[in-house]
């Protein structure tokens, strides 16, 4: 190398030598963060709020996990199974642990402890709630060969069975424990994960710190985090505002974002994603006229979506025009495809226009009059309520309000079908068509069908694309399932995908953003610069 | 006065009894359960076999009359149970939060007699001047602001002009003094403003009242010191109806103070009491409801008796 090119390749790398320095992570520091609920038990295999995954979750391991440098959410990766195999049938997966895993208490994690967590999620004993059997009906069998192999034996292919075993709900807990008492995860604390517990002050915080005996060497990167429970979104912002907490993961609304980029400027790093969550409208079909798909389809078509995105993402946490599946991942529908959904065009003008000519159809040319039942909780029901009723007045329907309060919501209205048309809600805790189309399946089959229909077709197809192992063929599957539910039968109204947006000190590093904020909370890659 | 007691004391009994059956059925008649909430919810996979196994845990299953029995049984022991979502004892569910809404209670009342009664009584004295007026208007103020819209400027204002915000978690006074006074004194001075509005208000109409007796008359006709005629016979007797204020201002606290509570992410009791009630957590809400009617009693036992003491001319029988 000459002189001059040793000269300019010093300074290149001078130069890029602080880039590459924040870059690199950072060890040491406790990273604070808020956490808008807070947890009922300490056992996610029976709960469903992230306010038990945010805090605990650094204390676990699942089998598998989605990769946390994922933005899309669904890339799987090993966890405490560091490989697996599945066999020709596809009905059977072996996957191996890796060794020298131990928990916090010291004890050795084996295929013992991973058999007794999923037994007690798939197979538990009477008296045991598990909020996630249902999820793995597919399951035959949870065996361990040896002590670093399990495997699953399921009824039939699946195409999604890897990304469940990546749950974030699935801790993996120990065996001994368990066989002793079934109810002890609900009070303590013992798992695998990158960070041991310190302390739980109910209604207060929760702190862990790095576990010095972790099984990835050199992770944590922390040395400890503390997780503050605040349920009050100004308080949050305030927090964040003040320096008092460095994140919440859950997400902010735009006008959150703003006020704490505006005060924190540089010092905040603003991370968006289309969410797996999505407020959809039930037409209950046992009352007249929502038994009539002309109807039901002058209804979605009266929707302009593309105007409410626009119009709504300013103000609420909702944004992407999506189908069944968020925006950008593997199986959604491509955005020009998706146009030719009823409901989906870009003319409004003529998707109103056709919705008239379907209620004159119908035998109601003048509108009618119907009740549209909101859940009491302010962001983002009640923009979305208020948009989809000023929708459906243009073309002619008189549209009345009912909000009732969230904790009744369920129980008294939708469960009951006690409503001509209702905000129904879905959050899956990862992108995949087996998770996030099982609500749309009959309601013989499936109970949290609030538009109360039954159609076998859409039931087949949903089968048939759970089995479909070829990615191709399940697009295809997924995408005749969308036309069904969403245009040709038009069960259930989508209105806007929810937006995710965590605006953050801009110290804290390696952690990233997915469509799920139940995803990405061990914890283990994230640091802090100085 | 020791029969006196004696009746107060047994006459909380069926008062606490008619509040916890009142509760009790309250309680289920309003719509939505705990379990439908917490585990079916949102979920397209919630199985019924789960539902009933968690109702038959909790006792929900059971006959209305049985769960009541069995409710009072446990309160004749005074074993409240655990609550229904976190599963933890009731008792240390509010012993947690006791000492926080204790202490601000305490420090909010602090605040509000430091500022009622000296401006109450000023205001009294110097009826109809500029003095009075300023003071009324201030007091007025007070009554027209919402201690959480209070609490929110203050927040703003310590977040914008100093760049700081008082602490976000609870330390014990006996732990962290400075800790534990940065965080509540800006609440306590918040709520502490609002009720010392209404205590001056009282003071001041209380007083003007025992300024026009015959016997402060009296006192200044004999040539009494005018500090001395304040003190020892003005406010002592205009302190029954500001004292009431106080006394039922404080126990209203030790519940009630929700959006402020959440305003300032206090871990306190108004705030467990809403998330009790947004869950359907009977039996903590119940435990609460009785709790702070508990507290009511307690508290106006207590003026009664102080009634005695500043106007002996009241007996207690």
């Amino acid at each position: 190398m000459s002189r001059f090119a040793a000269v300019v390749a010093l300074l290149v790398g001078l130069a890029t030598l602080p880039a590459a320095a924040q870059d690199k992570p950072r060890h040491g520091g406790e990273l604070v963060f808020v956490v808008p609920s807070s947890p009922p038990s300490y056992d996610a295999h029976r709960e469903e709020t992230f306010g038990t995954i945010h805090p605990i979750a650094p204390h676990y391991n699942t089998l598998l996990r989605t990769d946390p440098n994922d933005k899309t959410g669904t890339k799987v990766v090993g966890d405490l199974a560091e490989s697996w195999t599945v066999s020709k049938d596809g009905r059977t997966f072996t996957l191996k642990l890796r060794r020298g895993v131990k928990f916090h208490d010291g004890a050795e994690m084996t295929s013992k402890d991973v058999k007794a967590s999923y037994d007690k999620i798939i197979f538990p004993p009477a008296g045991v709630a598990s909020d996630r059997k249902g999820e793995y009906s597919d399951v035959e069998a949870v065996q361990a060969p040896d002590p670093y192999t399990v495997v699953f034996r399921i009824k039939w292919p699946s195409a999604s069975f890897l990304n469940s075993l990546a749950s974030p709900w699935n801790w993996i807990y120990r065996a001994d424990v368990l066989a002793k008492d079934m109810r002890w995860y609900e009070t303590h604390v013992n798992g695998t994960g990158p960070f041991l517990f310190v302390e739980h002050v109910k209604g207060s915080h929760w702190v862990g710190k790095k576990n010095p005996n972790y099984w990835d060497k050199g992770k944590p990167y922390l040395d400890g985090y503390r997780a503050i429970f605040m349920t009050d979104s100004a308080a949050q912002v305030a927090a964040v505002r003040g320096g008092r907490a460095m994140i919440q993961f859950r997400g902010f609304s735009p006008a959150d974002r703003d006020s704490i980029t505006q005060a924190l400027g540089p010092k905040a790093t603003v991370q968006e994603s289309p969410w797996n969550c999505v407020i959809m409208i039930a037409l209950n079909h046992d009352k007249k006229p929502f038994d009539d798909k002309r109807v039901r389809k002058a209804l979605t078509l009266a929707l302009d979506r593309y105007q409410g995105s626009q119009a709504l993402s300013k103000i609420a946490i909702v944004k992407e025009v999506g189908g069944v599946q968020v925006p950008g991942t593997t199986y959604a529908t491509p955005p020009a495809e998706l146009e030719k959904l009823a409901g989906y065009g870009k003319d409004i003008k003529k998707s109103r226009e056709e919705a008239k000519r379907l209620l004159k159809e119908a035998g109601v040319p003048d509108g009618f009059s119907l009740t549209y039942k909101n859940r009491g909780i302010p962001m983002p029901y009640e923009p979305i309520g208020v948009w989809v009723i000023d929708q459906w007045r243009q073309i002619g329907l008189n549209v009345k309000q009912e909000v009732v309060e969230a904790s009744a919501y369920y129980g008294q209205v939708l469960r009951p079908g006690n409503f001509d048309a209702a905000a129904d809600f879905q959050c899956g805790y990862t992108v995949e068509p087996d998770l996030d189309l099982y609500k749309f399946t009959s309601k013989d089959k499936n109970p949290a069908n609030y538009s109360r229909y039954t159609d076998h077709v859409l039931d087949e197809l949903y089968e048939k694309q759970g089995r479909a192992t070829d990615v191709e063929e399940r697009k295809r599957l997924i995408r005749e399932f969308e036309k069904r539910l969403l245009d040709d039968e038009v069960h259930y109204i989508y209105t806007l995908q929810w937006h995710r947006i965590i605006p953050h000190s801009a110290r804290v590093k390696g952690w990233t953003i997915t469509p799920s904020h139940y995803l990405n909370q061990q914890l283990d890659t994230v640091w802090l610069t100085e | 006065m020791l029969k006196y007691i004696l009746k107060r004391v047994l006459l909380m009994i069926p008062t606490l009894l008619s509040v916890a059956v009142l509760v009790f059925f309250l309680m289920r008649i309003v719509p939505g359960d705990i379990v439908e909430l917490r585990f079916a919810g949102e979920s397209a996979f919630a199985q019924k076999e789960n539902l009933d196994k968690e109702r038959a845990r909790l006792g929900l299953d059971q006959p209305l009359w049985k769960q009541f029995v069995t409710w009072m049984w446990g309160l004749l022991r005074f074993d409240f149970g655990s609550s229904m979502w976190t599963g933890a004892p009731i008792t240390e569910e509010i012993r947690l939060r006791f000492a926080l809404s204790l202490q601000l209670a305490i420090m909010a009342t602090v605040v509000a007699v430091v500022l009622a009664i000296p401006l109450g009584v000023l205001a009294a004295l110097k009826q109809d001047t500029w003095v009075d007026y300023a003071v009324r208007i201030f007091s007025i103020a007070g009554l027209a602001t919402p201690s959480f819209w209070l609490g929110i400027v203050f927040i703003l204002l310590l977040l914008i002009v100093f760049k700081w915000l008082p602490p976000m978690v609870y330390t014990p006074f006996w732990v962290n003094p400075v800790q534990n006074l940065a965080q509540l004194i800006w609440p306590a001075l918040a709520v502490g403003y609002r009720y010392s509005a209404v205590a001056t208000r009282m003071t001041r109409s209380a007083m003007l009242e025992v300024l026009r007796e015959d016997y402060i008359r009296t006192a200044r006709a004999k040539g009494l010191w005018q500090k001395l005629i304040l003190s020892r016979h003005a406010l002592k007797n205009a302190m029954l109806p500001v004292l009431t204020v106080i006394a039922l201002e404080f126990a209203f606290l030790m519940g009630g103070l929700v959006v402020t509570e959440q305003v300032f992410n206090l871990n306190g009791l108004g705030l467990l009491f809403v998330e009790s009630v947004a869950h359907r957590d009977y039996t903590l809400t119940q435990a609460l409801v009785l709790l702070v009617a508990f507290i009511f009693i307690i508290v106006n036992f207590f003026v009664d008796l102080t009634y005695a003491w500043l106007d002996p001319r009241i007996r207690l029988r």
